[in-house]
């Protein structure tokens, strides 16, 4: 196929640490970038700070550099690897912002780097406000009627309400709504410390404006297409990110779609984006047909990936293979394996995503949504009715405790929702369980208004189909290994191999504390389990993953991580078992009630999980084994707390029971400390102890000790708010020898079969053992990247029964340098947002490595903004592993 | 709110039962059975003449979200015989009801479609009644495939397209004279027309050379409408008496008749193009238009006539162009649909500048 030949090399940049406004959605498109140039032949160089994704495993690229994303360091990559092109599109603003400083340099010319994809005038129009505004007026399209102000005292009066908006920000950072005059100076004032260049845009208002998205692709002959039309529950005032949204659009007639449509390619055309993917906002007023663009990204996005995962079209995949020179028709669409890249997609179902929120973290107990994006995570529901679809994102989101209001929401969604009530007392009236499922309500609800059992429920009705997510609304017959349930008649299996099947359930929608991490375990899970001769089956709902990938496993269900979903699949797959370890939380709160309506778990959790989980069982089970623990005691009311309190001696850590990233934990120095209520533990605080992180590998019978993470801070910050080296300087030989002894022993008496993560504190010659969790930790991808061993492959292994000595571990896990890690936090969006604690809060992170700790740290902290220390870069990842082997170590 | 649901059927012709909940007019109605895979544009689509004498089955499972309106019918009436749906809207439900077209909801349209798809385009009947009865309703149903219908005598029906023709000529727009051979044409054709700067004057199908002559055309646009372009023999008659007397333009069934006109052939395709969605590659430009279908049956190529665009899907003839003509597949005015064919009118625009009308007198 012709593509360009002149270009051999493309360095491709990632988006950084997890950020709320900018999170997997770019590892997913990213590590597509990275697969689909290598596979045509391209030399990939890689730069990502985030060592959690899988874009960084040294086999997606090249030559893979953790390190930070600034012009300074990307220079030197550049100077050392000499790539022919850059390819930004793909690594969300971060990215995009980076290759505009570059060029902007003068780097790439000097370089000689060609920018492929959006190119620096089509970056400068599409992010510069001003210029975009002029632009899209003089083309004769409709913008906001807007000002750009570089100074608090250029405002003229008269303006509000009005939009601010912070140019060259992401997710709406710094931006916000001014209703009155005051509002406005003090949010110009912010926006403008809050925008790199000065420079912010104030608005006319359309808030209560209806707000779409169009996902627009297009190549260099002149070709453009709409992948997916979104629509926003939430009118225009809500950040889309924060919006409940639908695709396809719902509520536009097709004269008023195609006009948005026409409209959308007359901007990304004015904008002259040469070839990829783009999305043009827009608001709309219905009523009197005024439409307005909101803004135009010439870029892979949030919704982009939204868009990919609910229309099965690769749209990171097909922008990479644009930028090389390729056109939309000379493309195959995978999914029907017939048809070409050049098509708009035609669905025959429903996807709604609903965002996840955090909010109790940061003590917010009033949200309220406004342009700002607040969300963690989102999970997308696909069904054949908007209930369906709607209840399936719902359940996916798991925070049963935040209703959305869906003010201002256009009257069909209004009575879309208003008839779940409605079906919801049918059902109680009738008992009509067929026609309760066919309408989309969940067992668990039918359970529950029923008086019934969720398993009885299941008794009662039949097996949902499988149905393809096939691009075409089964116009062709497709290839598609990508499957929804709803309850109609399944599309007709695939030809299924001889091959025993396994099945991995993901962690569905990222929150704080259970992010893209356990998306890398479950996705080198699945490659583990298909080099051992199985063909594995990926259940999860979060659309911004590599694991909803449908080129990831063998077949994907995009279905939420709940019992209802996990044994429709298991039905209808037939795996030998079901791997809970791997997706955090979520799948783990489903030990219980999957064995007990006998599904088999790969590795036999079930025990050790709940022997970690039990404090008294675990207790016992650590002072039998002549190990420490910190003292603990159960206490109700804040007088047992203050017992317990005195019993232990202060300070004391209390939590909430079976709690995940630390929601809700104190540490209490005094009786005066004490309030709440509820039943909480309460924990002998070990006070300037050393925290440190150790990641095993067990057989069920030994242990094996992967890493040994020393945190920077002392105990009593949440381990993942916490910075690590490795090799830790406090962890000398017999501390190390100790700890081995230990988890040697744990794992034997807690009979892991696989990943076992432990917590200790270490003061002076005693190890007390903070916590032990039974399954894939938030280091995995770290500890993995830093050993360079594969670690996920060798738990599989042991899962599925293999002996420790059959694996082929090395005596000892050395890393391959210093490494470092810090923790990102989202302190600028939320007052309380950087504060480190026992609770967790920080969304994401970044790895450094350097020759000693410290180097590495330090290096960690400029990545992390938090120093502007100058530094080189270092060996690549594939650098560092080639000089392993030459060195003869494994 | 309609709290009494009557259970009734789709049965095809191949005995295959698909139930449904009935939300249009009471009855029983026998038809061709046809998917679209537009996800927007139900009122265009119904009410669009070429839908006549099918039951149109929707695989977008939502029809009838954004109510109905005046300005997105087609035509005066629903064409359809019946319409099948995942899930109908209330209003949209009545609109149905009150154009007596006989509409199903609740059906699993999924399967339908895939069912369609693997086995090809079927006859069908649908309505309340025995599944037994309803079979043999659909099995007496003529063909529309016109090939079909001579083999069965008794299965043949006059021309659809001569059912939806109008009957009276009417004028829209100004600006040089489209005649427009209405054979079941879409308003929006006339529409498009009007918009690129020319009068579209509409004529009954039935008109011959002459009378189309008359009336001095810059160009003569042969419409889109129902059935097999093979049984319009009187209009293929007309069309080559036309043929080097005046610019002539087809779309859809237009095109087709145009292509026989010109000796080309026509045949069935197994479950037809319909959708908003379809990718046709424009040769000369090498350019991909994302265009509206709907279309049973289709041109085989031959030599001698330039196939102008060709399907990205099928690889079928999407238009063809020669010697004073110049016709496309697909639809160019779009309803419901994208617009990238648009250009369509503006050469027809060009054309007719061109071409000084005397020239036809």
């Amino acid at each position: 196929m012709p593509a360009r030949t002149d270009i051999t090399s493309i360095l491709i940049l990632g988006s950084g640490p997890i950020r709320i406004g900018q999170a997997c959605e770019f590892d997913y498109s990213g590590s597509q970038a990275c697969r689909v140039l290598r596979e045509y032949g391209y030399r990939v160089i890689l730069i990502n700070s985030n060592p959690a994704t899988i874009m960084t495993d040294p086999e997606w690229a090249d030559a893979t550099y953790l390190e930070p994303l600034d012009a300074e360091t990307a220079a030197q990559v550049i100077a050392k690897e000499r790539p022919d092109a850059l390819l930004a599109g793909l690594g969300g603003q971060t990215a995009l912002n980076l290759a505009f400083e570059l060029a902007e340099a003068g780097i790439l010319e000097q370089f000689e780097v060609e920018l492929i994809g959006a190119d620096l005038s089509a970056i400068r129009k599409a992010e510069d406000r001003q210029v975009f505004r002029a632009l899209m007026i003089e083309n004769g399209l409709d913008v906001l009627q807007g000002l750009v102000v570089r100074d608090v005292s250029d405002l003229p009066g008269g303006l509000v309400p009005a939009v601010v908006r912070p140019a060259f920000t992401l997710g709406g950072s710094g931006g916000g709504l001014a209703r009155t005059e005051e509002e406005l100076t003090q949010l110009v004032a912010r926006g403008l410390m809050a925008s790199p260049i000065g420079e912010v845009l104030v608005e006319e208002s359309v808030e209560g404006w209806s707000e779409f998205e169009l996902e627009v692709m297009c190549d260099a002959a002149g070709n453009y297409i709409v992948v997916c039309s979104i629509e926003n529950i939430e009118p225009v005032g809500v950040h889309t990110g924060d919006s409940w949204t639908v695709a396809p659009q719902q509520t536009l007639s097709d004269p008023e779609y195609q006009r948005m449509r026409d409209v959308a390619f007359a901007c990304v055309r004015a904008v002259g984006l040469a070839n990829g993917g783009a999305n043009v906002q827009f608001a709309y007023k219905p009523d009197t047909a005024d439409l307005r663009i909101i803004e135009m990204n010439p870029r892979a996005s949030r919704s982009s990936a939204l868009a990919s995962k609910a229309t099965g079209y690769p749209i990171a995949k097909i922008s990479a293979l644009l930028a090389v020179g390729h056109t939309l028709a000379e493309l195959p669409n995978d999914i029907t394996g017939k048809t070409t890249a050049a098509f708009e997609p035609a669905i025959d179902y429903v996807a709604v995503k609903a965002p996840r929120f955090d909010f109790s973290k940061f003590g917010i107990e009033e949200p309220t949504l406004g342009t700002q994006m607040q969300s963690v995570g989102e999970a997308l529901g696909l069904g054949r009715t908007f209930p369906e679809a709607f209840l399936k994102a719902w359940t996916g989101i798991e925070s049963a405790d935040q209703r959305p209001e869906f003010k201002g929401a256009n009257d069909y969604f209004v009575s879309e929702i208003a008839s779940i009530a409605a079906a919801e007392h049918d059902l109680i009236a009738t008992g009509d369980v067929t026609a309760a499922k066919r309408f989309g309500l969940r067992d668990q609800r039918i359970a529950a208004l029923l008086g019934s059992t969720e398993l009885e429920i299941r008794e009662r009705r039949q097996l949902p189909g499988a149905l393809a997510v096939d691009s075409c609304a089964a116009e062709f017959e497709a290839e598609t290994p990508y499957y929804y349930l709803s309850h109609e008649a399944g599309d007709p299996p695939p030809a299924r191999s001889e091959k025993p099947r396994i099945l991995i359930l993901g962690s569905g929608a990222n929150r704080i504390g259970q992010g893209i991490e356990f998306d890398y375990s479950c996705v080198h899970a699945v490659r583990a389990f298909t080099e051992m001769g199985y063909e594995v089956i990926m259940l999860n709902s979060n659309p911004s993953t590599v694991s909803t990938d449908y080129d990831t496993s063998h077949r994907l269900y995009l279905e939420p991580v709940t019992l209802e979903s996990v044994l429709d699949v298991f039905e209808i797959e037939e795996p030998v078992g079901v791997v809970v370890t791997l997706g955090g939380q979520t799948p783990l709160n489903l030990v219980a009630s999957l064995s007990s309506a006998g599904i088999p778990l790969i590795g036999d959790p079930g025990w050790s999980i709940d022997t970690s989980e039990d404090r008294e069982r675990f207790a016992e089970l650590l002072k039998s084994a002549g190990l420490l623990a910190p003292n603990w005691a159960t206490a109700a009311t804040p007088e047992e707390v203050m017992r317990a309190a005195g019993d232990i001696g202060y300070p004391v850590m209390v939590r909430p029971d079976y709690v995940l990233g630390g929601a809700g934990m104190r540490i209490i120095r005094s009786p005066e400390d004490v309030r709440g209520t509820g039943s909480v533990l309460v924990d002998q605080f070990i006070e300037n102890a050393i925290e440190v992180d150790i990641e095993i590998l067990s057989d069920g019978v030994n242990g094996w000790v992967a890493g040994i993470l020393e945190h920077v801070e002392p105990a009593g910050v949440h381990s993942g708010d916490s910075a690590c080296v490795m090799p830790g300087p406090s962890i000398t030989e017999p501390r190390e020898d100790a700890i081995r002894r230990l988890a040697d022993v744990i794992a034997g008496q807690l009979k892991v079969r696989g990943l076992l993560n432990l917590q200790l504190a270490i003061k002076g010659e005693e190890i007390f053992v903070l916590e032990a969790n039974p399954r894939a930790s938030r280091t995995v991808p770290f500890l993995s990247k830093a050993t360079g061993l594969p670690l996920v492959a060798w738990a599989c292994q042991l899962m599925m029964g293999a002996n420790l000595s059959a694996i082929g571990h090395p005596d000892k896990a050395v890393p391959t340098q210093s490494w470092a890690k810090e923790a990102i936090f989202p302190s600028d969006r939320f007052a309380t947002g950087g504060d480190r604690g026992p609770e967790m809060r920080s969304t994401g992170e970044v790895m450094a490595g350097g020759l000693t700790a410290q180097a590495a740290y330090t290096r960690a902290l400029r990545m992390a903004g938090v120093s502007r220390d100058r530094g080189t870069i270092g060996p690549s990842l594939q650098e560092l592993s080639r000089a392993r082997v030459l060195q003869g170590s494994p | 709110m309609q709290h009494i649901s009557i259970n009734i059927h789709l049965v095809l012709e191949d005995g295959s039962v698909f139930p449904g909940t009935s939300v249009g007019a009471r009855g029983t109605v026998a038809a061709e059975v046809a998917f679209t895979t537009t996800m927007a544009g139900y009122q265009e689509a119904v009410t669009d003449p070429s839908y006549r004498g099918q039951a149109l089955v929707f695989s977008y499972p939502l029809i009838g979200n954004y109510g109905i309106s005046e300005a997105a019918a087609q035509s005066s009436t629903a064409q359809t015989r019946a319409v099948v749906m995942r899930q109908s809207r209330p209003e949209w439900s009545r609109w149905l009801d009150s154009q007596g077209v006989v509409a199903l909801s609740d059906v699993d349209t999924r399967s339908l479609v895939r069912h369609i798809r693997s086995v090809g385009a079927m006859r069908c009947a649908a309505g309340e009644g025995d599944v037994s009865e309803l079979l043999d309703l659909a099995l007496a149903e003529p063909h529309i495939d016109y090939g079909r219908a001579v083999a069965e005598p008794e299965l043949t029906m006059p021309p659809l397209a001569l059912e939806v023709a109008v009957e009276r000529p009417y004028q829209v727009g100004s600006g040089p004279t489209v005649v427009v051979v209405d054979l079941g044409c879409k308003r929006s054709v006339v529409r498009s027309i009007a918009n690129a700067g020319m009068k579209a004057h509409v004529v009954p199908g039935t008109y011959d050379a002459g009378r189309i002559l008359e009336l001095a055309p810059s160009a003569v646009l042969i419409g889109n409408g129902p059935g097999d372009p093979a049984q319009l023999v009187d209009q293929v008659e007309t069309i080559q008496r036309l043929l080097g007397n005046v610019p002539l333009f087809g779309i859809c069934l237009g095109h087709q008749l145009i292509a026989l006109a010109v000796g080309m052939k026509t045949f069935k395709l197994p479950f037809g193009h319909r959708g908003s969605n379809h990718p046709v590659h424009e040769t000369k430009s090498g350019r991909v238009l994302v265009t509206s279908q709907n279309h049973g049956f289709a041109v085989q190529p031959a030599g001698g006539v330039s196939v102008t665009h060709v399907s990205l899907n099928d690889s079928t003839v999407e238009g063809i162009k020669g010697d004073g003509f110049n016709s496309v597949q697909f639809h160019p005015e779009a309803a419901p649909g994208p617009t990238d064919g648009i250009g369509f009118f503006e050469e027809m625009g060009k054309a007719c500048r061109r071409v000084p009308t005397s020239q036809a007198s």
